[in-house]
């Protein structure tokens, strides 16, 4: 297609963006409401999964130790776990280093539990060989004496999988209902388009238009409406998550998990977010090309 | 050329409108279509533009298969017909010259060519002093002479014209009718579809009457003969 011919289809179906007005009005919402949705969930399944990802290699064991327990037994207890087949490393960490952790992680507030007010306990960090180790490790420990408890990663991973996935199925079912809304606005707009065009389009089709060249412009229309529809969530989603970011990032850095970095993870958000509004406003007018428009 | 060989049409209603015309059109020639309202005429118009596709037969335009040619190929052959009807189908928000440069530019050509042969074809329609006007501050027959231009710029070998003259008055109409004879003078084929006597037999040329779907007559030099 020539340049000027593209040029001439784009002042054409801006301009009937514009005629349409309110109908645009409501397409371009349908969409916005849409991309709002698809972009949040997209930005927080692909975080869930990440971390989860990060908790799955977590390989190690936290064994808290119950707080009456001396030193001798302590002692014991070490050699016992690393007995256990597919211990790899047995550390200790004393629950003063504990609470430096927490303490360092939040806020200072927490010094007035230093010395004999610590309420945390004493802890050993379990390495297996394996993460698939951890399960079996962790129920071994278990059994021992003196063990308050002994958690492995992959359990919250497990239930935040279970959580996303019903995340998942939901958001899907919302997604799937708002595009066939937006879809049902833009071909409607569409139409007006095309009853409104039609002497023009019976004066095209008469001296040879070929039926791309009378297609064209509705096609644009819509792509030109779904990208009107993705700028505001666009603006949104870019913003919170920044946001959200800056919030977390200390806090999860500490704990050894990381969400992504605003820059690339958005800029491929904000693509996604781009092709989806141009592939649901295109698709939009396919509809009632197929159905309105005779060539 | 035109060639047509046992065209029959059924419209979806069961209606048949055409039931197996033969017919053959030489390249400059000039035919005028008669027949009473219901006739088939009008189907017949239709089918050469494909407007409507046969339901059996075979009709070639030029070197084009009218039955057998795909639909993306269609607006090629209306590159080569120009096509004119009783009520003109002219753009209302578009100036007489924007209604010609329009037919140019939907088939992209260059905007240099464009410019001069509009101006040129509306000289030749006598409007060169009013291209500037919109269709609403044109009379019937000035309007007519647009839609005429509009036809033959892309300078198509066949003008069809389904009752040009239907809505103007008898000088008005003669007036239409010398244009289209100088068109025809430059060996473009004009097929016309009419109800107008005095035309057919002032303007004498090749008359074929249809009646019910079929071809009754068919004669160089006719005059207009169906009873009404």
């Amino acid at each position: 297609m020539k340049l000027r011919t593209m040029w001439r289809h784009i002042i054409e179906s801006l301009r009937s963006i514009k005629r349409n007005g309110w109908m645009t009005f409501a397409a371009v919402s349908a969409v916005t409401v849409t991309l709002f949705i698809v972009g949040a969930l997209f930005t927080i399944i692909f975080n869930v999964n990440n971390i989860s990802k990060q908790i799955e290699k977590d390989v190690k064991v936290r064994v808290e130790i119950d707080v009456k327990t001396s030193r001798n037994k302590e002692n014991t207890l070490r050699k016992e776990i690393s007995k256990i087949s597919g211990v790899k490393k047995v550390s200790f960490s004393s629950k003063k280093n504990e609470l430096d952790k927490i303490t360092k992680t939040y806020n200072s507030n927490f010094k007035m539990f230093s010395g004999d007010a610590n309420p945390l306990s004493d802890v050993f960090i379990v390495e297996t060989t394996s993460p698939s180790k951890t399960i079996k490790v962790a129920k071994e420990i278990r059994q021992l004496d003196n063990v308050k408890t002994a958690q492995y990663g992959g359990e919250q991973a497990k239930k935040l999988f279970k959580f996303m996935s019903e995340v998942q199925l939901w958001g899907t079912i919302c997604i799937v209902i708002l595009i066939a809304i937006a879809l049902f606005l833009i071909s409607n707009v569409i139409r007006l388009t095309i009853l409104s065009r039609k002497n023009e389009i019976q004066a095209m089709r008469l001296v040879g238009a070929t039926s791309w060249y009378i297609r064209w412009p509705f096609l644009l229309e819509g792509a030109e409406t779904g990208i009107l529809g993705s700028i505001i969530p666009i603006i949104v989603i870019n913003w919170g998550y920044s946001v959200v970011y800056q919030q977390t990032v200390n806090g999860l850095m500490n704990a050894g998990y990381s969400l992504f970095t605003p820059g690339m993870f958005l800029f491929r958000i904000d693509l996604l977010l781009i092709v989806l509004a141009i592939i649901i406003g295109s698709l939009g007018s396919l509809v009632s090309m197929r159905r309105f428009l005779k060539i | 050329m035109i060639e047509l060989k046992n065209v029959v049409k059924k419209y979806p209603n069961g209606i048949t409108a055409l039931k197996g015309i033969d017919l053959t059109i030489d390249q400059g020639e000039f035919v005028y279509i008669v027949g009473a309202s219901g006739s088939g005429k009008s189907t017949l118009i239709k089918t050469l533009y494909r407007e409507e596709k046969v339901t059996s037969g075979i009709i070639k335009v030029n070197e084009y298969d009218l039955v057998r040619m795909k639909d993306r190929r269609v607006p090629y052959l209306r590159r080569e017909l120009g096509v004119v009807f009783q009520d003109y189908r002219l753009l209302p928000r578009l100036t007489a010259y924007e209604n010609v440069a329009y037919a140019m530019e939907v088939i992209e050509k260059r905007p240099e060519e464009i410019k001069s042969r509009v101006i040129e074809v509306l000289e030749m329609v006598g409007l060169k002093d009013k291209i500037r006007r919109y269709p609403s501050e044109l009379s019937g027959g000035e309007q007519q002479r647009v839609a005429i231009a509009r036809a033959i710029t892309n300078k198509p070998s066949v003008l069809i014209a389904d009752e040009p003259t239907g809505n103007l008055d008898p000088d008005t109409s003669n007036e239409i009718m010398e244009i289209i004879e100088r068109i025809n003078q430059q060996n473009t084929t004009v097929i016309m579809a009419t109800h107008n006597q005095s035309i057919v037999n002032n303007y004498v040329h090749r008359v074929i009457t249809i009646k019910h779907g079929r071809l009754v007559s068919d004669q160089e030099k006719g005059a207009y003969r169906y009873e009404a």
